[in-house]
Parts: structure tokens; sequence; C-alpha cells
């Protein structure tokens, strides 16, 4: 049986969960040039906001058509509570300071996002349930898609398209853009730059959230270490799309994802390779991949080459 | 001014996520600690178990357990004039931090045995620590027989460090016996093998591979997975297109959970079968409905089911833990009451004191010490393995685990 089409609807379901948080990572570092390692933790927040609202706020045996709009806002809530938090007391006083002091800012944030939930979250020291979404798997020819990936294969290309057309077409997505070009002159213009920032936090981290539902349909179970790896791969993402450019890391994403799924069911056959072709590799050749990118286009895919940047 | 309140913030951020972080490997070690008082002089058996995180199930029955055992013995006065006191450290299952916790244990002079750990590799980075202190530690649940037996147990046997014991079987008689029931009573033949490259796992994975060649099964595929990831899918589809009709997963239940019921999703509808590692109750939960048939070995006959273990069973709900004593609540029991044997030993040849070099002599009692525990009788081989061989399948059943056959493995 050809497994060739399973395995790219598998990289690209991961992919495009890679892709949503990797928005995140994009627009910050676009706007303000700082990498938010914290973004992952923002993340992991968002889907214990979408939990909480379903284990404590809603009743017992609610339907989970009603119940996922509800922790979808919910997550929101919670994850563009943090980074808004987050910028406003954690980044926005280092806005002049030199560039290491907010990266390691932004790490230590991380720590202790993961720690606090680690010990105030009821259950969170080991992984926690998620709900899931009713009904069996759907075939469509030789293909599964699980019921959980339904959630994410609607709202990541809605969410992209929100998305482009919010900062293309939208007065506060041209601020966007102009601040991103030049923050003084955006600022000489009239664009109120802090609230442009802000924004930008926001968004990022309202997609992370939408991330983080999918996350937790998909795999069922949500821990308080979630983030971490999820958003270094969606770091890689964001710098293999063009960190900077919003398609890009969405197409970062989908890469990303689909070159793991493949390596996992391909580079096993490569004759002599079969050691090296196991899903525990397939980190490595994502990497492998990264770094050929960058060797021949080293703004990533989709970025633009800009002097004084990336 | 600015500046300086950045500043000011920055270093109260940084503070405070040290803090947390510190307080996350802290805290759960002083708990329980608390076992008993009164007069004469104070043992400490150690506990080093993963306490957070996704092993915590697990680690902390363990912990629960050797504190029950020291508890009983207090209230027995079982040995005149010692009160025994657990400390417990938690490694999170990593190596590093069950190094750091031996040191720590080495350096309290009241230590004179420790229960743990947990995970073989961590056991592999403690094992010398505590040797050279002549500390005796005794593992509930490793199972890698290089542990005991050396790095080339499969040629040669020797044994490495003199004080490190064990209650639990090993994978050079878990995997073998897994792979006979799956082969002889199971009637499969096709088995698709999945480790985490961890030393358990891979472990487990191979000796089981083995046996099942050697039986006349057919390997159809091996994989590797990446323990950090919770997405198996790929492996998933490779498994489905396989046509394995059983796949053997070396590993712990955090994975094997996901992994199970990704595996279920993509549309193969066959059993997943594993060692001791993935016998919890947090296994069924994490592989959901269509788990049910999954299978797990583990070390023993089932606790419940022993005569002996009654009163274990009974005493441990009467005190009131939190968690349950998990998979390897008997074993860490009687872990623990074998070291306190070993110190009963030493005190009672002593005149009824402790000697100076109680770590030696309490190292050197153990060899021969000898009881019947929680899990039936308990005592030592020549390389320190446990001499009960006994193991039992459990198979997932609605929301439990259910023992479908106990048996002992001759070896091969």
């Amino acid at each position: 049986m050809n497994e060739l089409p399973q395995q790219l609807v598998n990289g690209l379901l991961l992919g495009s969960m890679y892709g949503l948080v990797a928005i995140g990572y994009t627009m910050v570092y676009g706007i303000v040039q700082l990498i938010n390692f914290a973004h992952g933790e923002i993340f992991m927040t968002g889907a214990f906001g979408a939990l909480t609202v379903y284990a404590y706020v809603l009743p017992d045996g609610t339907s989970m058509w009603v119940a996922l709009p509800l922790m979808l806002i919910g997550a929101i809530l919670v994850a563009v509570t943090v980074a808004v938090g987050a910028e406003r007391f954690a980044y926005r006083p280092l806005r002049s300071a030199p560039r290491l002091a907010p990266l390691i800012t932004a790490i230590g944030l991380s720590l202790a996002l993961q720690q606090a939930v680690w010990a105030w979250y009821p259950g969170a020291k080991s992984a926690r349930t998620f709900p899931s979404i009713p009904g069996g798997p759907f075939e469509i020819g030789n293909v599964t898609i699980q019921t959980g990936d339904i959630f994410l294969v609607a709202a990541a290309p809605l969410s992209m398209g929100i998305l482009a057309y919010f900062v293309m077409r939208t007065r506060t997505g041209r601020g966007m853009q102009a601040t991103a070009q030049d923050p003084d002159t955006a600022k000489l213009m009239g664009v109120n730059t802090d609230r442009i920032i802000v924004i930008a936090f926001a968004l990022g981290a309202t997609f992370a959230a939408v991330g983080s539902v999918a996350y937790g349909l998909k795999y069922g179970q949500i821990d308080f270490r979630m983030g971490f790896i999820l958003g270094l791969k969606a770091f890689t993402a964001a710098v293999l799309g063009g960190i900077g450019n919003i398609y890009g890391a969405m197409l970062g994403g989908l890469v990303l994802g689909v070159a793991e799924a493949l390596s996992t069911a391909y580079i096993a056959d490569i004759p002599g390779m079969d050691k090296f072709g196991s899903q525990s590799w397939a980190d490595v050749w994502a990497f492998v991949l990264l770094i050929l990118v960058l060797l021949f286009r080293p703004q990533g895919l989709l970025g633009e080459r800009v002097a004084d940047r990336a | 001014m600015r500046q300086r309140s950045l500043i000011a913030i920055t270093a109260a951020l940084a503070a405070g996520a040290l803090t947390l972080t510190a307080c996350g490997s802290r805290d759960s070690g002083d708990k329980g600690s608390d076992s008993g008082n009164g007069g004469g002089t104070t043992v400490v058996i150690g506990v080093d178990a993963p306490l957070t995180g996704d092993l915590s199930a697990l680690g902390l029955g363990i912990r629960n357990s050797v504190d029950l055992a020291a508890k009983q013995a207090n209230k027995k006065n079982y040995v005149k004039g010692v009160t025994f006191k657990i400390e417990a450290a938690d490694d999170q299952a990593q190596p590093s931090s069950g190094q750091s916790n031996a040191t720590k244990f080495v350096g309290n002079k009241d230590v004179l045995g420790v229960v743990g750990p947990l995970n073989s590799s961590v056991a592999q980075s403690m094992q010398k620590v505590f040797d050279d202190a002549k500390l005796v530690e005794v593992s509930p649940a490793n199972t890698n027989p290089a542990l005991t037996q050396g790095d080339d147990w499969q040629k040669s046997k020797t044994r490495a460090y003199k004080s490190y014991f064990r209650t639990a079987t090993t994978d050079a008689i878990q995997g073998p016996f897994a792979a006979q029931y799956v082969y002889k009573k199971a009637k499969k033949t096709k088995a698709f093998i999945i480790d985490d490259k961890k030393t358990y796992g891979a472990g487990l994975a191979a000796t089981f591979t083995d046996e099942f060649k050697k039986l006349g099964g057919k390997i159809v595929g091996t994989e590797h997975i990446n323990p950090d990831t919770k997405d198996f899918s790929a492996v998933a589809t490779k498994v489905k297109n396989s046509g394995a009709q059983v796949v053997y997963y070396g590993g712990e239940y955090p994975q094997a959970g996901p992994l199970s019921k990704q595996i279920k999703a993509a549309g193969a509808k066959v059993p997943l079968v594993g060692g001791d590692g993935i016998y919890a109750d947090d296994f069924i939960k994490l592989a959901g409905a269509k788990g049910a048939g999954d299978l797990a070995t583990s070390v023993g006959a089932p606790v419940e089911t022993l005569p002996s273990a009654k009163e274990f069973v009974a005493n441990y709900k009467a005190a009131g833990y939190k968690e349950a004593y998990a998979a390897y609540g008997g074993y860490s029991y009687d872990s623990a009451w074998s070291i306190i044997e070993a110190v009963k030993k030493v005190v009672d040849d002593n005149g009824g004191k402790l000697p100076d070099d109680a770590r030696a002599k309490v190292t050197a009692a153990m060899q021969n010490v000898s009881f019947d525990g929680v899990t039936g009788k308990v005592s030592f081989d020549e390389y320190g393995d446990a001499t009960n061989k006994q193991l039992t399948v459990y198979s997932v059943n609605g929301n439990a685990w259910k023992a479908v056959d106990s048996g002992t493995y001759n070896g091969s």
C-alpha cells in the first residue's frame, strides 16, 4: 500500500500546528526584533486555559460542539493576557536595553511560566487529559484524518486568512507594517508604536492559543512542558520560512512537519541508512534541512534580504 | 531612573524564575519523611524516584510504600533502639538529578540505605556513587540486566557494584516472557518493535526481539521514537502498513499511551504489548477507549492476589496516602524492608548498637537477607538480583489492568 499520501497528511497536520505557533515568533520579531522564547509557554498556558473552561467552568457532559468555541475563547483569553502582561512588565521596560537583556528575560519568563503552571494548576504535575471530539476518523481514499485533527484542518487556513486580511487591509495592520519597516519614522507619522507592539504580542498569542487547542484535541493530553519542544520547533519553522514574514512562518511550519514525517517514513529505506531513519532521527533531518536552506537562502524561504535585520 | 527600574524588574523576574525552578526540585523532597519518633538512633532510608513529571504516578507510589515500611518498622519497634525515617528525593527520571541525589544521600551520615531509582538509566548514574560510599541501594523497579550482571551479561556475567540490589526481575526475563506469551498463547507471529532508546526500553525491546525470532516469529518493522514528542502519527502509519499483528513497545506509559492511541487511530487494530513501564493506570487513561486488549508484563504475581500482600494493601489504605501504590508499591515496600532487615542484623550483631562502619556492614548483611515479603520470598542471588522470578501478563479491560496469565520464565 502506498503510504505517501498518509505521511504527507501527517506531516501537513503537524506542520500547520508548528505554523500557528511560529506566527507569534515571527510577528514579534518582525516588529521589535525580540526572539520571544516564552512564546512556547504562552502556547502552553493557552492549552490550560481551554482545559480550565472545560473542566471547571462548563457543567459536566457539555457537548463538545458547544464547549469547543468556549474553550477556544478561554485559551485565547489566557494566552493573550499572559502575552500582553509579559510585554508590559517584562519586555517594554527593556526595550531600549541591549538585545541580550530581553532575550534572557524571555528565557527566565519561560521557566517561570512552566513552574507556575506546574506548581499551581491542579493536577498539572503529571499530564492532564484533554477532552476529545466524539466520532470516528474520516477516510478519504486511503488517507485517514482523525476527528481531533478536523479542528486543525479548519482552523489553520482560516486563521491564516484572517491574519493576512488584517495585516494587509486594516489600518492597524498597515501600522504594523510601518512599525516593522522603521519604528522611528512610523512614530513620527503618528503611529502609536506601543499599541502596535502590544497588538503584535496579542495576535501571536491568539494564534498560539488556537494551536494549543488543536494540540490538545490531537494528542488528548497536555502538560506543563508541552510548549518547550514545540516552541523550539515553531521557532525553527519561523527561521526556515524567513523570520519576520507571516506567510513564511506558515510555510516553514508545513515544510518542517512534512520533512519530519517523510524522514521517519522513508530514510530507513535508503540502503545503508536504516540506522538513521527512525522517528528519533526526524529532528536531526529537520535541522539538516534548516541548515541547507539557510546556506542557500540565509534570509529563509520567504524572508526578504534586509541589511540591518535578521 | 527608568533604566534602574528596568534592571530591578529583570532581576526580580530572573530571581523569581530561579526560585520557582528550585521549588520544583526541592518541594517534594521533604514531604512524608516524618515517620515516627522516639529516642535512640535514627536511621534514614533514602528514596530516589521521579516524584514529579511524567512518571510521578510510579514514583510517588514508591515513596509512599517505603514510608509505610518505615512506619511499620517503627510501630512494631522492629529494630530495638532504632527509629526509621525516610528522606525522599526527586530525580525527575533524569540521570543527572539521580546522581546529585545520590551524592546528597552519601553526604548524610544517617542514611544507611536507599530505595530506588525507578529508571534503569538513572540507576546507571547512581551505582558508582553509592558503591564508593559502600551505601546499599535497592531498586524496586530497575530491570536492565547490565545493572547487576555487567554490560557483557549475555556472554559473561560479572557483578560490578556490590552495593546494588534489586527486588525487580530483569528484562533478560521479562522480554522473553512477553515474547513467549505473544507467540505461543496469543498466537501472533508478526511483530513491530518500537523502543524509546532509553536503557530500559531498548533493553526490553532487544530481549523480546531475540526470543520472538527464536520462536519462529517475524519482525516486520523496527522504530525508535523520541520520548520528547507526542506526535507518533508517522510511526503509526508505518505500523499500519507493515501488516503487523502486534506491536511490542519498550518504554514507559507517557509515550506508550499516546502511541497506542495513535496506532489504533491510524487504522491498525493490533494490541500494543509492553513491559512493567506501561503497567500503570495512567496508560489506560492516555491510550483511551481503544486501548482495550493492550498487554503489559510485570514482575511478580499480582500484588493483590498474594496473601502476603493483603496486609500491605490494607495498611496502605489505612495510612491514607493520596497516591496509589502503583506498579512498584509491593516491591518498594520489600526493598525498604530488606534494608530494615539488614540494619536489624547489623544492630543485633553489634550488641544493640550501630557500629561505626554501619554502611559497609549493612551492605554485607544485605546479601544474606531473606524474608517473606509482600511480593513473595525476598532474597538476592550472587549478582544482587531478586531470586523471585515470577512474572504476570496483564491486559487492559475496561478501566483497569486485569491479570491474564502468571508464570515463571525458565531461561532459554
